[in-house]
This record gives C-alpha cells, sequence and structure tokens, in this order.
C-alpha cells in the first residue's frame, strides 16, 4: 500500500521542526548584522569619520547612500554603526537580566516583606515612561553612550524582576520543588537547582524582543543629543544629523533602515523563541 | 514488642485566617508507626491525613500552628529548628508524593535527580559514587536496565516507572520511615499493585516502617497491619487490619466499607454514604459525622465520643457495640 504524504508534511521531513520562518529569518538578519559588526574594518569602502567625497551627494555607485554634511560615506558610517548599538544592547539586557532575575526570583522565593518591597521599588520605577526616564537619568549623569547604558539599564531591570518572580512564583508550587525540599534540600539549593532552571524560556523571549528596543531606545538618546557624541557614527546620531535636511533625505535613510531591520529581526526571532519555546502559546 | 518508630501523640494543627478565627485541620491524633510495619491512613479528601503526614515532616505553611508531640525514634521534632528538620527529610524519613507525573523534576535527569538526593545528605560522596548508587536504588525498586534508565529524563518514563524512581529517591538515603501519601491514586488498578507490592518488599527487606496515607480502603487491606481511619480531622476508629474489616465499630468504617463493590454479591447499586464532608469551617457540634450517620441519637449531637477501646479495636462512638453487633450480624448471614 502507497501513502500519499502531503507536500507540506515532505517539507517538514527536511526542515526541522524548529526552524519556523520568523525564528530563522530573524537569527538571519541579526547574524548578518553581528558579522559586518565584526568585519567591516576590514572591507569598508571609505573611513567612516573623514572625509570620502563631497559634501551632500545623493546616492551613486560610489556612495551608495550618498555622503552627508562633513562629506563622510552614509552607507560605511551605517554599517559602522553597528559597532555601537550591538554592544550597548548586549551589555544593557545582559546587566538588566542579571539585577531583574536576581531581584525577581528572590522577592517571588522569599515573599513577605522583602518580596512587598522589592516589588513597589519596581512599581515606582515602572510608573515612568521609559524613555522620560532614561533621559533624565543620563542628563544628570551628563551625555555618552556609557551614561545612557547606565540609564537603560536602570529603565530595564524592573521588567525582568516582574516576569522572574511570575514565574518563580508560579513554579514554586509544583510538587517536585515540595519533593526537592522533603528530601532535605536547602532553599537556595531547592531556588537554584529545582526552581530556576524551569523559569527561562519567557525571560529568554522577552531579551531577545527587547534586544530591539534597546537599540532603538539608544538611537532616540544620541538622536537627542543625549547618546553618543559625534563623531562617533551612531544610528540615532546620524538620523538627528538628517533630520535638519529635510530634501537630503538619504543621510538619514541609511540608519532608519539599520534600526528598522533590527528591531524588526529581534521581534521575529523573539516571536519564533516563543513559539518553540512554549508549544502550548501557538 | 519494639519501641515504636514513630510516635504521634495529642497532634493538633490548626490553621488562623487574617480575622484571627483559628480552624483545626487536626485535632488531637494519636498515631504509632513501628519499624518493619505498614500502617494505614485511611479517609475522605479533607480529613486530615496528608496534613498530619505534613506536619509530620514540617512541611506546612508558616501560618500552621503544631501542638502535641511527634517523636523519631524517641527524638521530638516539633520544635525543631528548619536546619535541624532538614538532616531529618530525606535521611531518616522518606516522603512519597502523590502524583509521580509531577513529584520529579523535569529538566534533570532521574538518575541526576536521585543521586541529588543521595548528595544533599552525603556531600563528601563523589559525583561517580552518587551516580552509581542512583543505579543501585533504580535496581531496587526493579527497574529494568537501570543504568540506561538513570540517563533518561522523567517524561521517558511511564507512570507506574516514575513512582518506582520516586520511591527510589525517597530510599536515597536508606531512611527509617517512608511516608507514602497516595502513592498509587494517580496510577492504574495493575500498576497500584506493582507499586503496593514494591513497598512491601522494601519493608522487608529494608525492614522501613511505612505510614500509607490513601483513601482506599482495598490498597491498605493488602499491605498494612494496623489501620486508622480519619475523618474531620481526627482519628474515628484504629485497630488491626483484620480486626476492622471484620467488624467496624465506627459508622463512617462501615459506611466505607460498604461502599466498596463486592466480588461474591450481585448489587444493583453501591451504597454510598450520603453527604459531604463537613468543611473546616463548620464543623458539626458533638460526633462531627451525626449528620450523615444514621445510628445518631441525641447523645451524638452534644457530646463528642472519644475514641475507646471496643472489642479488639478503639472507635470513637457512642454506638459502637450497636455498630458492631450489626456489622457480625450481617457478616454472618
Amino acid at each position: 500500500m502507497s501513502v500519499v504524504v502531503p507536500t507540506q508534511r515532505r517539507w517538514r521531513s527536511v526542515v526541522p521542526a524548529w526552524a519556523t520562518l520568523p525564528l530563522v529569518g530573524g537569527g538571519v538578519i541579526i547574524l548578518l548584522w553581528v558579522i559586518i559588526g565584526f568585519t567591516i574594518p576590514l572591507w569598508a569602502p571609505y573611513d567612516p569619520v573623514s572625509l570620502a567625497g563631497m559634501r551632500f551627494q545623493p546616492p551613486s555607485a560610489e556612495h551608495w547612500l550618498g555622503t552627508d554634511a562633513l562629506g563622510r560615506d552614509v552607507f560605511t558610517r551605517t554599517l559602522y554603526g553597528v559597532r555601537h548599538s550591538f554592544p550597548i544592547a548586549v551589555v544593557v539586557i545582559g546587566c538588566a537580566l542579571v539585577i531583574g532575575c536576581t531581584v525577581g526570583a528572590i522577592a517571588g522565593y522569599v515573599g513577605g516583606l522583602l518580596d512587598s518591597v522589592l516589588m513597589r521599588l519596581v512599581d515606582v520605577t515602572l510608573s515612568f515612561p521609559a524613555i522620560l526616564l532614561a533621559m533624565a537619568v543620563t542628563a544628570s549623569l551628563g551625555p555618552g553612550l556609557g551614561n545612557a547604558a547606565i540609564a537603560m539599564v536602570i529603565v530595564w531591570w524592573p521588567i525582568y524582576a516582574r516576569l522572574m518572580r511570575a514565574q518563580v512564583l508560579s513554579v514554586r508550587n509544583r510538587e517536585h520543588v515540595e519533593a526537592a525540599v522533603a528530601s532535605g534540600a536547602t532553599r537556595p539549593r531547592v531556588l537554584i537547582k529545582h526552581i530556576l532552571p524551569l523559569c527561562w524560556s519567557p525571560i529568554i523571549v522577552n531579551a531577545t524582543m527587547d534586544f530591539g528596543q534597546v537599540v532603538l531606545l539608544a538611537a532616540s538618546l544620541s538622536f537627542i543629543g543625549l547618546g553618543a557624541v559625534p563623531p562617533t557614527p551612531e544610528w540615532g546620531q546620524m538620523i538627528s544629523d538628517g533630520a535638519l535636511q529635510f530634501y537630503r533625505w538619504w543621510i538619514a535613510l541609511g540608519p532608519g533602515l539599520a534600526i528598522l531591520t533590527v528591531v524588526l529581526a529581534s521581534n521575529f526571532l523573539g516571536d519564533g523563541l516563543r513559539d518553540f519555546l512554549d508549544p502550548r502559546a501557538k | 514488642m519494639t519501641a515504636p518508630l514513630l510516635q504521634i501523640e495529642d497532634l493538633t494543627v490548626s490553621f488562623g485566617n487574617r480575622s484571627g478565627a483559628a480552624f483545626q485541620a487536626v485535632s488531637g491524633v494519636d498515631l504509632t508507626v513501628r519499624a518493619g510495619e505498614v500502617q494505614g491512613i485511611v479517609g475522605e479528601s479533607g480529613s486530615g491525613k496528608s496534613v498530619t503526614m505534613l506536619a509530620v515532616m514540617q512541611l506546612l505553611s508558616p501560618s500552621a500552628a503544631i501542638a502535641g508531640s511527634i517523636k523519631l525514634d524517641g527524638q521530638e521534632l516539633t520544635g525543631l529548628s528548619d536546619r535541624q528538620m532538614r538532616k531529618i527529610r530525606g535521611a531518616r524519613i522518606g516522603y512519597i508524593f502523590q502524583d509521580p507525573m509531577t513529584a520529579l523534576n523535569p529538566l534533570l535527569t532521574v538518575g541526576q535527580q536521585i543521586s541529588e538526593a543521595v548528595r544533599i545528605h552525603k556531600p563528601e560522596a563523589s559525583r561517580s559514587e552518587a551516580k552509581q548508587r542512583a543505579v543501585e536504588l533504580l535496581r531496587l525498586v526493579a527497574i529494568p536496565m537501570p543504568e540506561k534508565r538513570a540517563e533518561q529524563y522523567p517524561h521517558e518514563f511511564s507512570g507506574g516507572m516514575r513512582q518506582r524512581a520516586v520511591i527510589a529517591m525517597a530510599m536515597a538515603n536508606e531512611p527509617d520511615l517512608l511516608i507514602a501519601d497516595e502513592p498509587t491514586t494517580a496510577l492504574d488498578v495493575t500498576i497500584q499493585a506493582q507499586i503496593m507490592e514494591l513497598l512491601d518488599r522494601l519493608r522487608r527487606e529494608k525492614g522501613v516502617g511505612i505510614v500509607l496515607v490513601t483513601h482506599d480502603l482495598g490498597v491498605v487491606a493488602g499491605v498494612a497491619k494496623s489501620l486508622s481511619i480519619m475523618y474531620a480531622g481526627r482519628i474515628v476508629e484504629r485497630g488491626l487490619v483484620d480486626d476492622v474489616f471484620a467488624a467496624p465499630h465506627h459508622p463512617y468504617t462501615r459506611g466505607l466499607l460498604d461502599s466498596l463493590p463486592q466480588m461474591d454479591q450481585r448489587v444493583e447499586r453501591l451504597r454510598a454514604i450520603a453527604g459531604a464532608p463537613p468543611p473546616i469551617s463548620a464543623r458539626p457540634s458533638g460526633c462531627a459525622f451525626h449528620p450523615r450517620c444514621s445510628y445518631a441519637i441525641e447523645r451524638c449531637l452534644v457530646e463528642r465520643p472519644p475514641l475507646r477501646p471496643v472489642g479488639p479495636v478503639e472507635a470513637a462512638c457512642h454506638r459502637a457495640e450497636h455498630v458492631a453487633a450489626e456489622s457480625r450480624a450481617r457478616q454472618d448471614a
């Protein structure tokens, strides 16, 4: 007896189940940017901070995205921009994860007064709009990418604290946790071995999606002059240069597209990861 | 007669709520378990069986107030600090949970979990020693190919196999006492029999005392030596399993036995006990069972019957003699 296999299923047997379009598409774009970031000095057509030709050149064969007010190549500067945006996003997300998850896990597991105090702190921080709080903190610390990063960590950690606390609360009453306590395990051991490993998936998804958001917020801070200082080829900084040149649209086009691709890709990647990590959510 | 392994005297567990009212989940429970003996505790949901056992392990929430005495091998457990209790949990008392589907950590292999249970109480044991011990324990609970099984995750185990793994974990440090809280409730009947057989073998070979908490009289009949029936937080009847089954002295026990299907009789409908167990917040006056009891008399409404020796057993019923006589008459007929 012959069995007719539907095309889709045959396709499924070639491509592994986890390889969904959002996951692969988002992953490839992010990976491309990472490769560009690491290798750009080796093959960049021009120097990002020195004169490359006439000022305000429209896009052409020599200057794919034209030149800016100082005659620098916009395409080169856009590609170099990733070397500022990505490390910042990684550091900010990383620090926010460490602080937020530690606070959230302790609050959720210990409970009681400590939980209330920590969560009120989270509530207070979250009650300010992210951009406003980040602006206020950066402004008081002084402009610069480093200070902007500190501000963004302050804005971002409460999100993970809340997420982690909710996860810990839902996992800590499972029977295997009680079983671990019944076998004489200490409280830190129960938390680390039997609760935390089951808490990660929504946090990983959230962190992936937030990656794009942090890139965007970093660019926003630079746009209003609180982040990168000229002549750093930073995307927000470049858009703010271009914002004054309305008829020379190409100056803002490169960095704008760059931010767009990163934010979209990280959202796709996060979506794909969620479907992969939590099959029930489909 | 050997000294009791676990001796619970006059245990009362009450839970307070925010308005200050306290509810007794367990009232004045006495229980004795000897080494190498299975003690059955039977009762409906909410009768205080699990709370009693969790009180022994001190796994109740901090809002629970425990009064009375719990002695393990002569050592008083109530009032021990959490640090001292940790040395007893898992090392001297093993706890088997009801649902083997959720009692194992899904992210650790079965072998890792068992070796962890070993290393908690033997930190000096090396990884490979603990792993070897895990394989040994899996063999003890009759899991085929223990070396291979130890490398697998809980989802690769069937329900019965998981419960065996849970038992292996409880046995990791050769405890003197096993508390099995409804160990077979979540399993098929055929698997139930295998698990009970396994527990009985551990009792014979390792000489552990076992407290078997269940709401299934059939499970108790097979392996337990003595039996306590709980209702609304109190023990209403206790004695040797054979004596209790031969002639129940408490109407509640009688009702439980009547509600079992009989193999040798044709019945149209099983006789269930009318009504539902009282909620903890509204326990009836006098004997807590009187609203559901067909033997109830005036006295039962006002005076709570104490647990007293009646014939071969102890029963907490004003009319125990009457109930027993009727039980015997029915048995003979």
